[in-house]
């Protein structure tokens, strides 16, 4: 039987093995391909043991073909041994005993099992790490999607939810923004942002109305607004991706609404459903995802925020929350059938018409409409997700979600991989026609007008660390990188005007360097309820503000940008960052307590306007002019690594420059938030990543009312300014333009004043994209880019091939100088057996032969 | 045998409580009910409202050891300790912080730790029983003293370094097989290969010597001296009896092993990007699940227990002279 099996597979073509021939170059022999062919190796390998083996089974028979199994000659040898009563020990070095039975020499075998195994090694090892088709052995793909139109990128930490009323992080967004569909989007070329209809047919009718009801002008003073309708239009004939939820038999009626635990015997993921289908995006389920975010068992995060806007949310949650309990619904996963609860909030007016409502105004809430937040979610989902027995299987609609966005989730598996495939239903949209300037000679409007996405599939590989992800990266595995400290000076070197530009490795890789400003903010906050630094009673007030001052023109943050950051950032003048409406550039932009405008830049003011202002502060020389005392400050910090230890001893050393002492006070995240919230911080770090382009989304962190301590808001400085205030509530509601600029510089200035931040720096995204990835702008605020993409598959399958041929001399190195070094070893060893009186008589085995139990 | 089965599976109740109990106040002491509410409520615009809602709906929202609102019984059963623990000693996890199935995840998770430890468990010690009888073997020569060096070269770096120097230099230099990654199957091959060299390169000092020191103290046995006597040679002498009377310390210190292979390792599987249950436990450290930590340190522990009542029968199997009674 084994004969025919092996003379069959010795007669089967090579055909898949020609891959990895072609690795060995175009130059090499036919016969040298043959050699190097896996399905012949193997097949004379398997002819070459099992003939050996039938051989040596074979009492007195000489093997054919001359090698053999060691584990086919050991039983038969003990079985022989057995029975004669002469056994023999195991042992790797034993090889004459194994080569024992009769008909068989020793010399034999050794001359034919060593040379063919060490003949075929190479082979072997081929086909062990490679599959064929002409993919590197060291390509973590299979080779068949080689040259496919496929994006690969990498996540670190794996997702928490996907549910986009839950999803909150830019870890998840990452792939609900490509699924899902809100109604507005940003414009992906154009700066400063613009909102623009993503799934709504066109920008959204804002209304307002008064306390009667009675529809009010454009141009109304904000206070006497009650009420803002904003009537939002989809595109007909959007259609999700295709699904279970949807899928209905020929009576009309689901397939998979009415499961039971017999018809998930075999389910253990989605696709695991026969029957998928789909339907039309309508205006209820726009409204049905509004009346998601007040769920009492989803926790959205924004539903606080929200409920103080659209109306009736919050009593809508106390409803739910009620009809949730009379029925029982102690299980997390119960449907409840939002349909059958209306919120005066969110409104269908026909099928592809929605009205949400919401309280005074508030024109920042076009923003919250390009977020996953207000994407569609149909109520098939929600209930067939809801059903018994697949929680427990992971399948839930925070594990698989359901959208019409370009692409949908294929595989879930976020501890290896995640996929993303393009949306057979997903409708026409296009590449924009229109951008910036230099897109042109950028080459972002090469594919004006043609339709997205470019890229079928997305692959996103589990990678959690940086090492691994970089090196990757550079044999080509990722089309992009971020760049981790470590290897910086690997990536990116400066030019001679101090602009950052890729290495000359990096270049002649063909690798570029994409940077952009963040719409975020790092800043170092004061604790105001602080005696120290935020003062009791006015003159300690006062003299508390100059001790910031002083302290914002010592801490020198262009240098730490400098030397922690490599450079990726720019020192704030204020909380705004650059690209968001607010921020002022140039001289009108700087903060005139911490520079002065010197030809034409912002020059930090010298550390004695600091000590100057110290002694005002009461402090003369860093010393308390009333006790006489050292001046002695808290800095609190989230448990750092020896790695942060040198930026905390720079740290010390700005303080320093005033003869501050700073003391570091180390603790970890969760004591650090208990500390900020409960106000008993003196000086600390945090940051803020924007969630829309809106000076409104910065200025709130310094709001009165927006206090940590207390109110458990987002103001962790716990800052407040009567005027300040004031003037927040008036421009929270305007729209932009010179009015608005006009008090956000107000506001700005008494923040610069009061210092009760330093204003610390915005970080600079440096991304590096290979030369096959193209249409690339980096844009911080919307996270949908992929359908923009496009990748060059032959070019990268090329360049993979290139960059990742085997180097195999220096493991054949290693194996030589091992072989080698055994050489002496062996001549002593058969000395030594020489030398031995009797051997093989007498002695038990290790293990009982079945003989001997016997 | 059969009755000293049972009677340890007994003691290993109070442990499990005991070990139940030392995770439940460690990790509380460092994680309030509150802090993991913050955590899985992300960052931004929590509120204290939000944080109520979630703790409640978790079962977090009791007093952690003792409540004093309850009479009798209840106020040791209706609190976090007592709910949470009685249902995995029924081998109910639960749900995860962040709402998945547990039992499920370690089920699926189970494998790729396995199809790394095991063969780096069953090839390490071949390995290393092989290298050491070797030197045994060569004793008092260039083999042996340039073996011993070898071990203590190997036994100095830190097991970090084999990962990232491996992966430098034969994934990244060599470019014979992938960094890291993980593929179900036949696909899992090339990305195991790196991980399981490592890992028997890593481990090959410290045992090895182990073991060396083992077969040493046997040789100078008044049997090993009466086999040599006999006239037997020295592979005989050191296969046929050293290496089976050297097997109880071997078991020892395998067989306990073979259970918690099952939970696979903690850095390597981070480093290759092995989707098992090493990387599983770390990342719930991080996140502060502490329905998974509890989980994992439950099934560590009883994993434990089994691996040592599995060495007893070892002896058993491997020495004639002893019962377990």
């Amino acid at each position: 039987m084994k004969a025919v099996l092996t003379e069959r597979l010795n007669k089967s073509p090579a055909g898949p093995a020609a891959g990895a021939a072609a690795m060995w170059g175009s130059g090499m022999s036919q016969s040298r391909e043959k050699r190097w062919c896996g399905r012949s190796v193997l097949c004379n390998l398997i002819l070459k043991l099992s003939t050996w083996k039938a051989g040596a089974r074979k009492p007195g028979g000489v093997p054919n073909g001359g090698s053999g199994t060691i584990r086919a000659g050991w039983r038969s040898v003990r079985r022989q041994r057995g029975r004669s009563g002469k056994l023999f020990s195991i042992s790797p070095f034993n090889f004459k005993h194994l080569a024992a039975p009769r008909g068989i020499s020793r010399r034999a075998v050794q001359g034919r099992v060593g040379p063919v195994f060490l003949k075929y090694l190479p082979a072997l090892m081929v086909m062990l790490v490679s599959a064929c088709g002409g993919n590197p052995w060291n390509s973590p793909y299979p080779a068949a999607d080689a040259e496919k139109n496929i994006l690969y990128s990498a996540f670190a930490e794996r997702p928490k939810h996907l549910d986009p009323v839950q999803s909150y992080s830019s870890n998840e967004i990452l792939f609900t923004a490509q699924i899902y569909e809100p109604p507005l989007q940003y414009h992906y070329l154009k700066r400063p942002y613009e909102l623009i209809p993503s799934a709504a047919a066109k920008m959204p009718v804002v209304q307002y109305f008064d306390q009667n009801g009675e529809q009010l002008k454009d141009d109304v003073d904000p206070a006497q607004i009650a009420y803002t309708v904003y009537e939002i239009s989809i595109k007909p004939g959007i259609r999700y991706q295709p699904h279970p939820a949807f899928a209905r038999n020929e009576g009309g009626e689901f397939f998979y609404h009415a499961l039971e635990a017999k018809d998930l015997a075999g389910v253990h993921k989605l696709s695991d459903f026969p029957h998928s289908g789909s339907r039309e995006l309508t205006a209820q389920d726009y409204v049905f995802q509004v009346k998601r975010l007040a769920h009492p068992k989803l926790h959205s995060p924004i539903f606080s925020l929200m409920s103080d806007y659209i109306v009736g949310l919050k009593e809508y949650s106390a409803t739910l929350q009620a009809a949730a309990g009379q029925s029982g619904l102690s299980d997390k996963d119960a449907y409840l059938d939002l349909n059958s609860f209306p919120l005066e909030g969110a409104q269908v007016v026909d099928t592809h018409t929605y009205r949400i409502k919401i309280k005074g105004k508030y024109p920042q809430f076009m923003y919250w409409l390009a977020m996953p937040f207000f994407a569609p979610i149909p109520w098939e989902a929600e209930r067939f997700y809801t059903q018994p027995g697949l929680a427990e299987k992971n399948i839930t609609l925070d594990w698989y979600p359901v959208g019409t966005g370009p692409y949908m989730l294929t595989e879930n598996d976020p501890n290896r991989v995640m996929i993303l495939e393009r949306n057979p239903n997903f409708h026409g949209e296009t590449y924009p026609t229109e951008g910036m300037p230099d897109d042109e000679e950028a080459g972002l409007l090469k594919d004006a007008g043609k339709p997205l996405p470019f890229v079928e599939k997305v692959v996103f590989s589990r990678d959690k660390e940086s090492i691994p992800r970089w090196n990757k990266f550079l044999q080509g595995y990722y089309d992009a990188s971020g760049i981790g400290s470590d290897s910086f000076d690997q990536a990116v070197q400066l030019t001679g005007q101090g602009e950052a530009t890729v290495t000359e490795a990096m270049k002649q890789q063909g690798i570029r360097l994409e940077t952009a400003v963040a719409a975020s903010t790092n800043y170092m906050g004061f604790n105001m309820l602080d005696p120290v630094v935020g003062g009791v009673g006015k003159q300690g007030r006062v003299a508390a503000r100059k001790l910031r001052q002083a302290i914002s023109i010592a801490v020198d943050y262009e240098e730490y940008v400098s030397i922690f950051a490599n450079g990726r950032g720019i020192p704030a003048q204020g909380p705004i960052p650059p690209g968001i409406a607010g921020h002022r550039e140039g001289k009108e932009g700087i903060n005139p307590v911490v520079y002065d405008w010197v030809n034409g830049r912002a020059r930090r003011k010298p550390i004695e306007a600091a000590k100057t202002l110290m002694a005002e502060a009461g402090y003369p020389n860093g010393m308390d002019a009333r006790t006489g005392a050292p001046l002695v400050l808290y800095f609190d910090v989230t448990a750092r690594g020896a790695e942060d230890k040198s930026s905390l001893d720079w740290m010390r050393k700005q303080f320093q420059k005033l003869n501050i002492q700073l003391v570091v006070r180390s603790t970890d995240y969760n004591r650090f938030q208990d500390k900020i919230r409960k106000g008993n911080a003196q000086i600390f770090e945090w940051g803020w990543n924007a969630d829309y382009p809106d000076a409104e989304n910065f200025l709130f962190l310094l709001h009165g009312p927006q206090q940590k301590t207390g109110s458990e808001g987002e103001n962790a400085a716990n800052y407040s300014n009567s005027e300040y205030d004031r003037l927040f509530e008036q421009m929270k509601n305007m729209e932009n333009g010179p009015e608005r600029q006009h008090i956000i510089d107000r506001m700005v200035n008494i923040l610069r004043r009061d210092a009760p931040w330093l204003w610390g720096y915005h970080p600079k995204d440096y991304g590096l994209y290979h030369a096959w990835y193209s249409n690339v702008e980096p844009n911080r605020l919307s996270h949908n880019n992929m359908k923009y993409y496009r990748i060059d598959g032959s070019l990268r399958a090329q360049k993979r091939r290139e960059w990742n041929e085997p180097v195999l001399g220096p493991i054949t190195l290693v194996v030589v100088v091992l072989l080698a070094s055994l050489i002496p070893a062996v001549v002593v060893y058969r000395r030594r057996e020489r030398s031995a009186g009797i051997s093989n008589s007498g002695i038990q085995p290790l293990l009982p032969s079945p003989a001997h139990r016997e | 045998m059969l009755n000293y089965i049972i009677r340890r599976l007994f003691y290993a109740i109070p442990i499990l409580i005991g070990v139940n109990l030392i995770t439940f106040t460690l990790f509380f002491v460092v994680n309030t009910p509150d802090d993991m509410a913050r955590m899985q409520l992300g960052i931004k615009r929590v509120t204290p409202e939000a944080i109520g809602r979630w703790k409640q709906e978790r079962g977090y929202d009791k007093p952690l050891m003792f409540n004093n609102a309850e009479q009798g019984w209840a106020k040791l059963t209706r609190t976090v300790f007592f709910e949470k623990s009685i249902a995995m000693f029924a081998f109910r996890f639960g749900r995860a912080d962040d709402g998945r199935d547990i039992a499920h995840e370690i089920k699926k998770r189970m494998m790729p730790s396995l199809s790394i430890a095991l063969p780096v468990f069953v090839l390490g010690l071949g390995v290393y029983i092989v290298f050491a009888l070797t030197m045994v073997f060569f004793r008092a020569t260039y083999v042996d003293f340039w073996g011993v060096v070898l071990c203590v070269a190997l036994m100095s770096i830190s097991s970090l370094f084999y990962i990232i120097g491996g992966q430098f230099l034969i994934s990244k230099l060599w470019h014979l097989v992938p960094i890291s990654g993980y593929g179900y199957g036949v696909d899992a091959t090339k990305f195991l290969i790196l991980p399981v060299i490592i890992g028997v390169v890593s481990g090959a000092g410290g045992n090895t010597r182990w073991y060396r020191t083992i077969f040493l103290e046997e040789m100078s046995k008044d049997y090993v001296r009466t086999a040599r006597a006999k006239g037997l040679s020295e592979n005989v002498v050191l296969f046929g009896h050293v290496l089976r009377n050297a097997l109880i310390p071997i078991l020892t210190g395998t067989v306990v092993v073979i259970p918690l292979l099952f939970l696979g390792s903690l850095i390597a599987e981070s480093f290759f990007g092995i989707p098992g249950l090493g990387s599983y436990t770390i990342d719930a450290i991080n996140s502060q699940d502490f329905a998974v930590v509890r989980a994992m340190v439950f099934l560590g522990s009883l994993l434990y227990i089994v691996g040592l009542i599995l060495t007893d029968i070892s002896y058993t199997l491997v020495d004639p002279r002893i019962r377990l009674e």
